[in-house]
């Protein structure tokens, strides 16, 4: 109870540092690499709040495959880093009032609302035997059947929007012509000429 | 087990950490696609943690779709990067004003 409780505070503290690191850093590339440590942290956090498959698929989809995205482009684009970060000073007053009036207003009501009757009741810790990739599974295949399928109809509209997105023609590029090769005849291209043998002289 | 209102005011600091994140690196839209990645993360915290208190699976099942559409949107937002860096050889926020009246 009280271990479950310190490592809470711990990963969560490692969380918001990683965050800080994110909005703060000077190189994209360690942006890129904080989020990465911030969505391990909230992987872990999610397993003590026993949303073990939400987990493991925060770090497979996230960290495996969003985030190597973000550093695939972070590191193909040539950035002007001191054109970028000019700015940064001007705005950051601001920004700070604003994420302390965010977290003044958010944590007034959450106090407010852990003043009553039910917030300091928590459910006890679910038995062993339970799997929580199953009960899900059950749910997400009978109760949400069609937003799950409407959720691969997005991905797929995604993979497409992207390839589209990115493909170009470049000009000046040699390239073949596969239906024209194939559907080429002997006759168009070899020409048999009758001619008379040349008389040796 | 852990309260529910730790776990609140942990998904409020981590969204308010990446609005002002939003407001410092206004000029890069590499950094801005990160910040919004982390606040649907601390949105997330918050379905996950009610999930937890309240007993009910739903929660997590609307975890998982938001997952999905930040996958989405991840990768259709990078691809119009890649092309608005490949037509104008910056990102930088300020020079893209094509469609300004």
């Amino acid at each position: 109870m009280v271990f479950v409780n310190a490592l809470f505070y711990i990963f969560a503290a490692i969380l918001i540092g990683a965050a800080v690191g994110v909005i703060t850093s000077r190189n994209p590339v360690h942006a890129a690499l904080f989020l990465v440590f911030a969505f391990f942290n909230s992987a872990i956090l999610w397993l003590l709040m026993e949303a073990e498959f939400l987990a493991i698929v925060l770090v497979l989809v996230y960290v495996g495959a969003v985030m190597v995205l973000f550093l695939f482009v972070v590191m193909m684009l040539d950035i002007n880093l001191a054109q970028i970060r000019e700015g940064f000073t001007r705005y950051a007053p601001l920004g700070v009032l604003v994420a302390l009036l965010v977290i003044f207003e958010i944590g007034s009501v959450v106090w407010v609302k852990s003043l009553g009757p039910d917030a300091a009741m928590t459910p006890p810790a679910l038995p062993a035997d339970y799997s929580n990739t199953e009960s899900l599974g059950a749910l997400l295949y009978t109760e949400y059947v069609y937003p799950f399928q409407l959720a691969a109809v997005i991905l797929l509209v995604a993979i497409v929007a992207a390839i589209v997105l990115t493909m170009r023609r470049r000009s000046g590029l040699k390239l073949q012509n596969v239906s024209r090769q194939v559907s080429v005849r002997a006759q168009d291209r070899v020409r048999i000429v009758k001619m008379s043998p040349e008389e040796r002289s | 087990m852990i309260p529910l209102p730790n776990v609140l005011l942990l998904a409020g600091i981590l969204f308010s950490l990446s609005v002002a994140g939003i407001f410092l690196n206004r000029k890069n839209v590499i950094l801005l696609l990160m910040c919004i990645e982390l606040m649907l993360l601390s949105v997330n915290f918050n379905f996950v943690a009610f999930a937890r208190h309240l007993g009910d699976l739903h929660g997590q099942v609307f975890v998982f779709f938001i997952l999905t559409v930040a996958a989405a949107e991840a990768a259709i937002g990078l691809a119009i990067l890649v092309v608005l860096f490949r037509e104008r050889r910056s990102i930088n926020v300020e020079q893209l004003d094509t469609m300004k009246g």
